[in-house]
């Protein structure tokens, strides 16, 4: 079978579990930056309780791998009550992995903006609220923007482990196809092209536009 | 909360007009380094106060403590008669909460060395944020009171540039009118001019001198240039080591130092320049 | 807590312990075969043989974009299309060598660029050779801020290892998961391996932490 036969017969499957990855990758990435923010921020709240929370939170997802945290969410989690569907549960456990790394990221950057800002902020009498929204924040963004480019790609990458628990993915079709052809090369080499494209060709330049967006808001463009 | 009695640091009310400004008793220390030992001073209102002293000295400290940037390990501040740290309560004054500090925050406006404009907005939104989302002002006459306030300052032509785009005196110019949009009592200049190439210095002391010579602001400055600080200033305060050393009319304190360290310093600075 | 069984916790323990053996086994040697061939990437890009440099970084960037675990499969599955039959363990440890030699031939590339242009200058002047060039000055000072990036991709490449157990490498993740098929119990054995991972990482971070202050005590980088 030639590689245009291969394509014909099973481009199909490939194509829709392509867009079955690209739908994880979005609403996890959503996820991802809601936590991110969420956790970063509590990470530096005033209160213990808070901050030991978003600690404890962050040091479990980092500390583990995603696909224990896979398998936890989708095996352990219905005897608590709390039954995910395949396709939920993937999406949810790449957000919650890759939103603890963000969380670091967001922390990062707000370390990062000069305290400078944070005094002019005061000194104009802003509450803490407005302080972090209005100046903080928009400031931030800025500078972990690069970083998140990449962790958009890890968290692509990551987005394959759902094959594992039977999500239809990309990953999980050139699985199945390549269990009953035994063409791997072709299977697998075409996933791997498949992603390679997705990461280089969509989200790096995405990130790229994001940031030239940021950068012409801020007057720097 | 630790109660302190009013008694000991009395705001005086009677016989001269109540200062505006007026630190009792303040120390700040760090550790066992001690940054203000003591520290007494009055600014009335509508005086223009200049604070020298070689570095270490102290005196961005009185400023950023004026501005609530720094905590007070003793005394009390008072601000247009009321105190800035602290706020009575049974009797006594106990240390001002949050709201309270805003309250009194609204009084005061501050310059930086850094300047610290906010990056991603235009000089004109710099000077509106405050007057919106503090005074909570309609836009339109936050817009009018920024582009009065950039016009004085020689800004206007530049009023939709971001700080980048900005020279350094251009950036300090900005940040004097997004102070003077709030509408203060007292205003803080920190250095204002230190991070300045010396060809542009002129259009920001140019700024202050008009300030001086047509409003009514109560002032505190800290700088090094001594010829503008001794051209506008009611009284030049010479700080070492955590105190006034020494204290006066500028003729009298640059034309006639009593104390060695004074002397010691203004020659030094002479000779630097 | 919830349905929690001690007995059984107890009895599978031992079990997963042995295979927590495994995993540091796997995690040790792909991180050693990830430190010699990441090096040898991040030379072949500075060589000046163009095409060489221009075909590893393709790879590089290529090997940093696509999921592990496709690799894994990749690796696993290919040879025996071609005839060549790799073990589970063999295919799992080309797999993840590479793709963590990828990500530390770019800590390297950082490292390097960290070093100084007049050392090079230097090195120049004294006559030296290319090799004695990297070996006695570049890499050395390269060394120090590329550690901390190492450090973390060591509990990275630890972290990782479960993916091994989808072509049959019996490290935790497989034991944990062939307890569970047998006992149709999933919450005592996912729930010790996320624990045994606990245990194991973030010390490991901790102690690199520590290992990296002194390394740039040591050479009094402050």
């Amino acid at each position: 079978m030639s590689y245009f036969e291969f394509l014909g017969q099973y481009g199909d499957r490939i194509f829709s579990g392509t867009l079955i990855t690209m739908a994880l990758t979005v609403l996890s990435a959503l996820l991802a930056v809601a936590i991110a923010v969420a956790a970063g921020l509590m990470r530096m709240a005033p209160n213990m309780a808070v901050r030991g929370l978003a600690t404890v939170y962050i040091e479990i997802f980092r500390g583990t791998s995603l696909l224990v945290q896979l398998y936890w969410i989708f095996f352990v989690l219905p005897l608590f009550g709390i039954t995910l569907e395949k396709f939920t549960a993937g999406f949810v456990a790449v957000g919650m992995n890759l939103g603890a790394y963000g969380a670091e990221l967001v922390r990062g950057a707000i370390l990062s903006v000069p305290k400078g800002q944070w005094e002019a902020a005061l000194a104009l009498n802003m509450s803490p609220a407005k302080r972090m929204i209005r100046v903080i924040l928009p400031q931030a963004v800025l500078i972990m923007l690069p970083s998140w480019g990449n962790l958009l790609i890890e968290l692509l990458k990551g987005t394959a482990l759902v094959a594992l628990i039977s999500v239809a993915d990309l990953m999980f079709q050139v699985k199945q196809i390549n269990g009953t052809t035994f063409l791997s090369a072709q299977t697998f080499g075409t996933a791997l092209i498949i992603y390679y494209v997705l990461a280089r060709f969509m989200i790096t330049p995405f990130m790229r536009w994001l940031e030239r967006v940021m950068m012409r808001k801020m007057g720097r463009a | 909360m630790d109660t302190t009695d009013v008694s000991a640091f009395p705001l005086r009310l009677e016989g001269e007009a109540t200062p505006m400004v007026s630190f009792k008793k303040v120390t700040k220390s760090y550790g066992s380094l001690v940054v203000l030992d003591s520290l007494d001073l009055d600014v009335a209102e509508g005086e223009m106060v200049t604070i020298i002293g070689p570095s270490g000295s102290g005196k961005t400290t009185v400023l950023r403590m004026l501005m609530t940037l720094e905590t007070i390990n003793g005394g009390v501040i008072y601000v247009d008669g009321e105190p800035l740290t602290h706020m009575p309560r049974g009797g006594g004054l106990v240390r001002a909460d949050n709201r309270h500090m805003r309250k009194m925050r609204s009084k005061i406006g501050m310059c930086f060395q850094h300047f610290n404009l906010f990056p991603h907005m235009t000089a004109l939104e710099n000077c509106m944020e405050g007057p919106v989302h503090v005074l909570g002002l309609a836009k339109r006459e936050a817009r009018e009171r920024a582009e009065e306030l950039l016009a004085m300052v020689g800004m206007a032509d530049k009023r939709d540039q971001h700080p980048s785009r900005l020279s350094g005196g251009q950036q300090q110019r900005v940040a004097i009118a997004r102070a003077l949009a709030m509408r203060p009592k007292v205003m803080l200049f920190d250095e204002v001019t230190s991070a300045l190439d010396p060809e542009v210095i002129g259009e920001v002391t140019n700024v202050i001198r008009q300030l001086v010579a047509e409003h009514n602001l109560t002032m505190l400055m800290v700088t090094h240039q001594m010829g503008f600080a001794k051209d506008i200033s009611d009284r030049i305060c010479f700080f070492y080591g955590g105190r006034i050393e020494e204290q006066g009319s500028p003729d009298e304190l640059f034309g006639n130092p009593r104390k060695e360290r004074t002397q010691q310093f203004l020659s030094a600075v002479k000779e630097a320049t | 807590m919830f349905d929690w069984r001690w007995d059984f916790t107890f009895q599978i323990l031992p079990r997963l312990i042995v295979a927590t053996g495994n995993t540091l086994l796997a995690a040790g040697l792909g991180y050693a075969i990830a430190v010699v061939l990441g090096l040898a990437l991040v030379l072949a890009q500075r060589t000046p043989f163009r095409p060489l440099t221009v075909v590893v970084r393709e790879a590089v960037e290529f090997i940093r974009s696509t999921p592990l675990v496709l690799q894994i499969f990749f690796v696993f599955y290919v040879g025996p299309q071609f005839g060549i039959r790799l073990s589970p363990w063999t295919a799992g440890m080309i797999a993840i060598g590479l793709h963590y030699a990828a990500y530390l031939s770019e800590v390297y590339r950082g490292g390097l660029e960290c070093v100084p242009k007049g050392q090079w200058e230097a090195a120049k002047s004294l006559n030296l050779s290319t090799a004695r060039t990297y070996f006695r000055v570049i890499l050395p000072q390269a060394l120090p801020p590329s550690l901390a990036g190492m450090g973390n991709y060591l509990v990275g490449i630890f972290k990782d290892t479960p993916m091994l157990s989808v072509i049959g490498v019996a490290e935790l993740m497989h034991t944990a998961n062939a307890i569970g098929s047998e006992t149709y119990r999933f919450l005592e054995p996912f729930t010790l391996v996320g624990i045994i991972f606990l245990c194991i990482s973030l010390p490991t971070a901790a102690l690199i932490r520590l290992f990296e202050a002194w390394v740039r005590r040591k050479l009094g980088m402050g």
